[in-house]
């Protein structure tokens, strides 16, 4: 053992074969490998009548995407629900992150991250259930909303509860964000607005604001990103196809790969662009 | 800055806030104790026979055991992945390092889905090549792909904070490149390391989409109940495990935060897995 580190000590391109090589080649072996094999699937085709994958190359998958009116409307349901679900995440976080950086008394705020962090412990698929039971025919939110509010309505299976469901999933990843971003503003750039003679409304609008946009901006990439690709919400509570079911169900039901493979595509271009996007807003320096 | 009104209106949402986030998890502990099968409000309490059933359900051990050893050999290989991967990385300068992180962040930056659906395009392949066959061996290897970005993110940096000096003292001392790790690097990084190995265990328990795609006969935890999940009539035995799962997932992490000081390191921390 001591030999062989004294001989990796002198001999530096080994030294970083060593230590790079094996998580390199895994990483390439086994996840860039099978992306670039998901890529190619997308140009081959399915023999119709065998159901057998045949590796011929082609655009007819794309063709099929941007031809066929049905994927056209998954894809603009996708995107609007990602969309609805990272502006109300945002709304929803913005209060609290602000009361926890700039209100609440170091005690309070410390108790308060713990209370946003700690659902994210809690099992993915259980708080999407807590939402199935919470939205059920009859369950705790009708009971409330017929008894209290007067409004009787059926929740079940429906995109609302897709935008709920999806908007709790991802709260607090959208909190912490901003929360920082808020902490970071210097109180002192406050003050001198404040002692030049702006009004609390326009300090906020013109000293805080701008500040905390590349965090507001991470934050969203988050709510956005993960709404983008989540299927098994929409499949749980909700009735539905979003780009996610479409590919799940293109690889099980159908199975067509190659169809499939050519839909994840879209995502992963929407994400692209979006991070682009971001990008320019300086959000990456926020994270 | 904030007037009285602001400040009062910001508490007010906050706890709106609060009350949304835990709201639901507070149904699914009350629900697990509810007589009828049913979702309906209010739930008819109180009984326990829920447990005694899920306890008695077949199904449900061994895919507890599965997720069980599907996260300790995931944790183990991402933490041995993740490690050197950090060090090289911190360690040398070399053409491309800046593309490294970005490769390690894919297999959970993309949606899960799309990550699911090329892992097993390659395990079919594997399939004709070798026989590789679906079950836990691709869910260990599926799982550790997007466990690693984890452990290098944490490990990277301890590293970053650990002042090289330390190092270099070692090796004046006489100390040769072993016993310079074995004294002085890794007592540095063994709080990094067991942070680490808990979030990808995490990680790696409670992980479905790319486990529904390579698990072939194989069951797991989150696989059970969403299976159980879709079927109505197992309603009751699904809010026990739901309830069990949650207060063991989040009783300890109270009790670290607690303990730890403070809740900035698990911001940061759990913000880490996601970024």
């Amino acid at each position: 053992m001591r030999r062989s580190s004294a001989f990796l000590f002198r001999h530096r391109r080994l030294r970083l074969t060593a230590t790079l090589g094996v998580p390199l080649t895994w990483m390439i072996v086994v996840y860039l490998l099978s992306i670039l094999l998901m890529l190619a699937t997308s140009f081959w085709r399915l023999n119709a009548l065998t159901s057998e994958v045949e590796r011929v190359w082609g655009l007819q998958n794309y063709r099929t995407i941007l031809t066929q009116p049905v994927y056209r409307i998954i894809t603009v349901r996708t995107l609007t629900m990602a969309i609805a679900v990272t502006l109300t995440d945002l709304a929803l976080a913005f209060p609290i992150a602000y009361f926890a950086a700039r209100v609440a008394t170091p005690r309070t705020r410390s108790i308060l991250l713990l209370a946003v962090v700690m659902p994210l412990w809690a099992n993915y698929l259980i708080r999407v259930f807590a939402w199935k039971t919470m939205l059920a025919g009859g369950g705790p939110v009708e009971y409330l909303l017929g008894h209290v509010l007067g409004v009787n309505v059926s929740l079940a299976a429906t995109n609302f509860a897709v935008w709920i469901t999806l908007t709790y999933l991802w709260l607090p990843f959208t909190i912490l964000p901003i929360y920082a971003a808020l902490e970071r503003v210097p109180g002192s750039l406050i003050e001198a607005s404040s002692d030049l003679g702006a009004r609390n409304f326009k300090t906020f609008r013109k000293i805080v604001m701008p500040l905390a946009l590349p965090g507001i901006v991470a934050a969203s990439i988050f709510a956005f990103s993960l709404s983008l690709g989540d299927y098994l919400t929409p499949t749980l509570v909700g009735k539905n196809l979003f780009l996610g079911n479409a590919i799940d169900q293109l690889v099980g039901t159908a199975q067509n790969r190659p169809l499939a493979a050519a839909i994840a595509v879209i995502p992963m271009i929407i994400i692209a662009v979006y991070l682009l996007i971001a990008r320019a807003f300086g959000a990456f320096e926020a994270l | 800055m904030e007037s009285r009104g602001v400040k009062a209106l910001l508490r007010v949402a906050s706890g709106f806030i609060l009350m949304f986030l835990y709201a639901p998890l507070l149904i699914v502990v009350i629900y697990a104790f509810n007589k009828n099968i049913s979702a309906s409000w209010p739930p008819n309490l109180f009984t326990t026979k829920w447990f005694s059933v899920a306890w008695q359900n077949p199904e449900l051990r061994p895919a507890f055991f599965n997720s069980i050893k599907a996260g300790v050999a995931a944790t183990s290989i991402a933490l041995l992945l993740g490690t050197l991967a950090s060090f090289a990385v911190h360690r040398f300068r070399f053409f491309g390092r800046e593309a490294i992180s970005f490769v390690l962040v894919l297999p959970i930056a993309l949606p899960g889905i799309v990550t699911a659906l090329a892992l097993s395009s390659a395990v079919e392949v594997g399939r004709s090549w070798f026989g590789l066959n679906f079950g836990l061996l691709t869910i260990i290897i599926g799982h550790a792909t997007f466990c690693v970005v984890v452990v290098y993110n944490n490990v990277i940096a301890r590293l970053r904070r650990t002042p090289g000096n330390l190092v270099e003292a070692s090796m004046d001392l006489g100390g040769d490149g072993w016993q310079t790790f074995r004294y002085v690097t890794f007592p540095s990084l063994k709080t990094a390391l067991l942070a680490a190995g808990l979030l990808a265990f995490g990680l790696s328990f409670d992980e479905i989409v790319v486990t529904i795609y390579l698990s072939g006969t194989t069951s797991t935890l989150p696989l059970w109940i969403f299976n159980n999940i879709q079927r109505p009539v197992n309603r009751p035995i699904v809010n026990v495990v739901a309830m069990v799962v949650l207060i063991a997932s989040l009783v300890p992490v109270y009790i670290a935060q607690r303990l730890a000081g403070g809740a900035e390191a698990g911001v940061s921390r759990r913000n880490a897995t996601a970024a």
